[in-house]
């Protein structure tokens, strides 16, 4: 598919979706169900991107202590589970990345 | 607003992200101002950079936009007596921060006896508050992304931005079920062809999650406040 085709079916979905409650008027209540599974739409789609990243960075699961991103990733997430702070998340889990590659041969 | 600056690093990291892709500088700076929504983004870019065909890439955006649903629904009813053309308008300004700071304001002033009349001029504002910002921001990291050496692991920040969401959300066994069970699909599917696995892992996360929720009785009623995200 052409890149800017591309951009433009993304732009459209998305717009789509924010404009569905909007544009239908008045008070449409969505069913429970409907409204769990979209709560658990954060935590489903960023894990599933964030696991194969820290556990198979070569694209085979490694989970030795070879893996550096699998080590910098776990200290990132014991920083945002204490502190609940987004930027201090990413920058301690890049910088322990960074040390790791200059400390461990890989 | 500080939830202005706090946009600014993850426009700067999309950039970064998608330089690091091979995007083109117009392409890049396009996805910001047409899809404007920051986490579809990171992943849109990562699938491209993977090869993912067109159709996979456009249904993962819809997942991972789904959220915007509840957004919709919540603000509807203070949008309702608007004109067509403002509702356009303001559908396209829904981000996730967009959302957040109005719905605050708004549920102060129905609290208070002071009826607004003019409460979807803050909506606006709040909007293209965001919307410049990414942009300019956006521009800042393809600029930095196009100096930046592939040694230096930016790619990095993808996973860590996530991280960073997702671990203090997880407050219940519900979304620790749908977070676990997903990452675990997605290693599993890995090894899919075009990039199914991610769509996979996030759908059968969804439905695990759900699973969990619906064996909690006591608590299936808390999420019916509505505008908990």
């Amino acid at each position: 598919m052409n890149v800017w085709l591309l951009l433009i079916c993304m732009g459209l979905v998305t717009y789509a979706i924010r404009l569905s409650m909007i544009g239908l008027i008045g008070r449409v209540n969505l069913p429970p169900i409907i409204q769990w599974a979209l709560c658990l739409v954060p935590p489903a789609v960023l894990s599933a991107i964030i696991f194969p990243e820290l556990l198979m960075p070569r694209g085979t699961l490694d989970l030795s202590f070879g893996n550096l991103r699998l080590l910098a990733g776990a200290l990132a997430a014991a920083v945002a589970w204490r502190t609940k702070n987004v930027l201090l998340t990413i920058g301690v889990g890049m910088v322990a990345l960074w040390v790791l590659q200059a400390v461990i041969p890989h | 607003m500080p939830i202005l600056l706090g946009v600014v690093p993850f426009g700067m990291i999309y950039g970064v992200l998608a330089m690091g892709a091979g995007l083109t500088v117009g392409a890049a700076m396009a996805m910001s101002s047409i899809v404007f929504a920051g986490s579809a983004q990171f992943v849109g870019v990562q699938l491209i950079h993977s090869g993912a065909p067109g159709m996979v890439i456009v249904f993962t955006t819809f997942i991972v936009n789904l959220r915007h649903i509840l957004y919709s629904a919540s603000i509807a009813p203070y949008l309702a007596r608007l004109s067509p053309r403002w509702k356009w308008l303001l559908a396209y300004l829904l981000t996730d921060e967009a959302y957040a700071v109005t719905i605050t304001r708004y549920n102060q002033e129905s609290a208070s006896p002071v009826k607004s009349t003019n409460r979807h001029w803050y909506l606006l504002g709040a909007g293209l508050a965001m919307w410049s910002t990414w942009q300019v921001s956006t521009a800042a990291g393809i600029f930095l992304g196009a100096q930046v050496p592939s040694s230096w692991s930016l790619d990095f920040t993808l996973a860590l931005t996530f991280i960073a969401l997702v671990v203090p959300a997880l407050r219940d066994r519900p979304s620790v079920a749908a977070s676990l069970s997903a990452g675990i699909i997605a290693v599993l599917a890995a090894g899919l062809p075009y990039k199914l696995g991610l769509m996979i892992a996030a759908i059968g996360g969804m439905a695990i999650g759900l699973w969990v929720e619906a064996r909690q009785p006591l608590r299936a009623h808390r999420h019916e406040r509505g505008d908990d995200q």
